[in-house]
């Protein structure tokens, strides 16, 4: 294979050809016409007018959706957070696991990837419903304790549809995105850097916050990017897990595409979605640019 | 020689079924540039990480100063080490890199930056204490990693292949850089190395092993002149070896009947502790004279009986190095010998051809006998 791609025009167009109209067909065309709508207005009870108008952005960020923004980013932040508190121990576990183990561990991290989501929705609000299995856990106790002291009816822990379930439900189909590339910005540092500054007389904590996060940095922000955004953007968590006040962003979107029928006011907020999590990604590219050392 | 700072007693380390280091018995002493010496896999690595705390024995046990480490975390140890691959860490800059173990020893700012300077000065990288590690090339890395391991002052410093990943030209200098350095400092170095010319040029003494086992520890000259056995005379250079029977055993003088050479090989001293059995000749390549064959009769260098010591053969192969040449030679019993030559003028090597008939020979003082 002496030639290459840039040689090679005609396998190069072939290659990459159908792909690109494809993306170009399904995907850049409807979003252009979603865009287009986001301009316009409702014109009798199934045609649009694109009339160039502002006025659905302006409602868009009217404190009624604003502060529906605000919470569904309050609650992807939430969400991220607690994600990273629990999938940095997990990816360094990982990290220092035999190579054996790893594969394992790596699998069972995967497994709810391959499983969908809303059978693992449905899971989970067997596990939290007020006859499930945590309250039928904690009657069993309770009745236990019982024996010893009156403590009268077991009165069941309300689990599910609250903003608890959501960030729970949120944790847990999102861990994944945090542990991967976590652990692959982690499995990459040299452990003789760990050795280096053990050796030096620091003790593991030291270790762990001064060497193994500030080099961790770059898998860090990924790990908050790619947790964020879709996390941003759930719709099926909060609204099988959610209760009345718990909706966020996206469930509102659909509310406009469906039953309230107002698609250009829906296709504005969509864009709002989208231009939020533009500016996500160009913060995260701009503290990469700044720490270019850490990336190796 | 002064007292001793590290004591191994009896240590074995196995990983599973593995047996690393099996059973090493060693002292060394302060002051000294102490090598460990063997081929890859001998556990030569094992021993230095267990010095450093990231290994425990499995039995056995490490003191320092009279003090049984063998189960005190790396950090609560009065050693640092240099990594093979340096462990420089890249996200903060030099300077901060050489503070970095000060800093965990609560060093005050003032005296901590004093010692900072000191110590890039010493390795002369003064100067360079705000540049990242990606700015520095692998010698000045390195450099930077001796910096950080020796402002701590420790008893022992370990270096774990400190020159393997220089180049020619660089290790060279390296080599006589880390022995100034050590003589400036007056810490005892452990050096682990794969290399025998390194450890031949550095260390005060070595140890050479083999399999997890201790095989010789002695001073570079002893290892090279005296090895204890033929896999150290074979480790440690280049060497011919030929099995034989001793014919004659006396206080003053010996004889080694080999079946590879058609005469005997005279020794000016006698051979202690030989149980007879088998025992070997070893001669190193440079030891051996060669000399042009005008006739039958033998040279004799004078210090050997007539008969003895001086073989005929055929150069078969001939390297030119520069400063010396290497010949091997057939001789009668098809065994090939090798012989080494200095260039001491620049028409030296052209003596010999490839196809010539020679005579090969060496002083009765030259040959090693080996037990084992």
């Amino acid at each position: 294979m002496e030639q290459s791609w840039k040689q090679a025009k005609a396998v190069f167009a072939a290659a990459l050809g159908p792909p690109l109209v494809w993306l170009a067909l399904f995907f850049l065309a409807p979003l252009a016409i979603v865009w287009a709508y986001s301009f316009g207005h409702n014109d009798g009870l199934t045609e649009i007018a694109i009339s160039g108008t502002f006025g659905n952005y302006a409602r868009a960020i009217e404190p009624l959706y604003l502060k529906i923004f605000l919470k569904s980013a309050w609650v992807a932040a939430l969400t991220t957070g607690l994600c990273l508190a629990v999938g940095f121990p997990v990816a360094l576990a990982i990290t220092f696991a035999s190579d054996k183990a790893k594969t394992w561990l790596l699998l069972l991290i995967m497994l709810p990837f391959w499983t969908n989501l809303l059978i693992r929705t449905y899971a989970l609000i067997a596990v939290l419903r007020t006859e499930g299995y945590v309250n039928q856990g904690f009657e069993w106790l309770w009745n236990l304790a019982s024996v010893f002291a009156p403590l009268g009816d077991f009165q069941p822990l309300q689990l599910l549809h609250n903003n608890f379930a959501v960030i729970l439900g949120l944790v847990y189909v999102h861990l994944p995105f945090m542990v991967l590339p976590l652990y692959s910005a982690l499995d990459r540092l040299d452990k003789s850097l760990l050795e280096a500054s053990l050796d030096l007389g620091a003790g593991h904590l030291r270790t762990l916050f001064k060497v193994v996060v500030p080099l961790a940095l770059p898998g860090i922000a990924s790990g908050i990017l790619i947790t964020f955004i879709p996390a941003l953007g759930a719709y099926l968590t909060p609204d099988l897990l959610g209760g009345p006040d718990s909706q966020m962003i996206a469930n509102v979107i659909e509310r406009q595409f469906k039953r309230a029928n107002d698609w250009p006011f829906g296709a504005a907020m969509s864009f709002v979605l989208m231009y939020l999590t533009f500016i996500a990604i160009a913060i995260q590219a701009l503290l990469a640019k700044k720490t270019p050392e850490a990336r190796g | 020689m002064s007292k001793p700072i590290i004591t191994f007693e009896n240590v074995s380390k196995r990983f599973g079924k593995m047996t690393a280091v099996d059973d090493v018995s060693l002292t060394i002493h302060e002051g000294e540039f102490f090598s460990l010496l063997g081929p890859s896999g001998c556990g030569k690595t094992t021993l230095l990480r267990m010095l450093a705390g990231f290994e425990t024995p499995t039995e056995g046990r490490i003191l320092i100063d009279g003090q049984d480490i063998s189960n005190t975390p790396p950090n609560r140890r009065p050693v640092n080490m240099v990594f093979q691959s340096y462990a420089v860490f890249p996200h903060i800059s030099v300077a901060d890199n050489v503070a970095y173990g000060l800093v965990v020893d609560k060093v005050a700012k003032a005296e901590r930056d004093r010692r900072v300077e000191e110590a890039l000065e010493l390795v002369q990288l003064g100067g360079l204490g705000h540049r990242k590690p990606d700015q520095l090339s692998g010698g000045q890395r390195q450099r930077v990693a001796l910096a950080r391991a020796l402002v701590k002052r420790p008893r022992v410093l370990l270096l774990d292949e400190p020159l393997s990943a220089l180049d020619a030209k660089l290790r060279e200098q390296m080599r006589t850089e880390l022995c100034t350095l050590q003589e400036k400092v007056g810490i005892t170095f452990i050096m682990v190395t794969h290399d025998q010319d390194e450890a031949l040029a550095l260390a005060t003494r070595c140890a050479v092993m083999s399999r997890g086992v201790l095989q010789q520890v002695a001073t570079p000259n002893d290892l090279y002149e005296f090895p204890a056995s033929r896999f150290v005379a074979d480790f440690i250079g280049s060497v011919n070896l030929f099995e034989g029977v001793l014919a004659v055993d006396e206080p003053s003088h010996a004889v080694i009947r080999s079946p590879d050479l058609p005469v005997d090989i005279f020794l000016d001293h006698g051979v202690t502790g030989a149980r007879g059995g088998a025992v070997w000749a070893a001669i190193r390549p440079e030891k051996i004279e060669l000399h042009k064959k005008d006739g039958d009769a033998a040279p004799n260098l004078g210090d050997a009986p007539k008969g003895t010591n001086a073989v005929a053969g055929v150069i078969k192969h001939e390297a030119y190095l520069g400063g010396s040449s290497t010949y091997e030679v057939e001789i009668a019993s098809g065994r090939r010998v090798k012989v080494q030559r200095s260039n001491l003028t620049r028409w030296d090597q052209e003596d010999f051809k490839l196809g010539e008939t020679v005579w090969l020979c060496w002083h009765a003082c030259s040959p090693a006998v080996l037990l084992s």
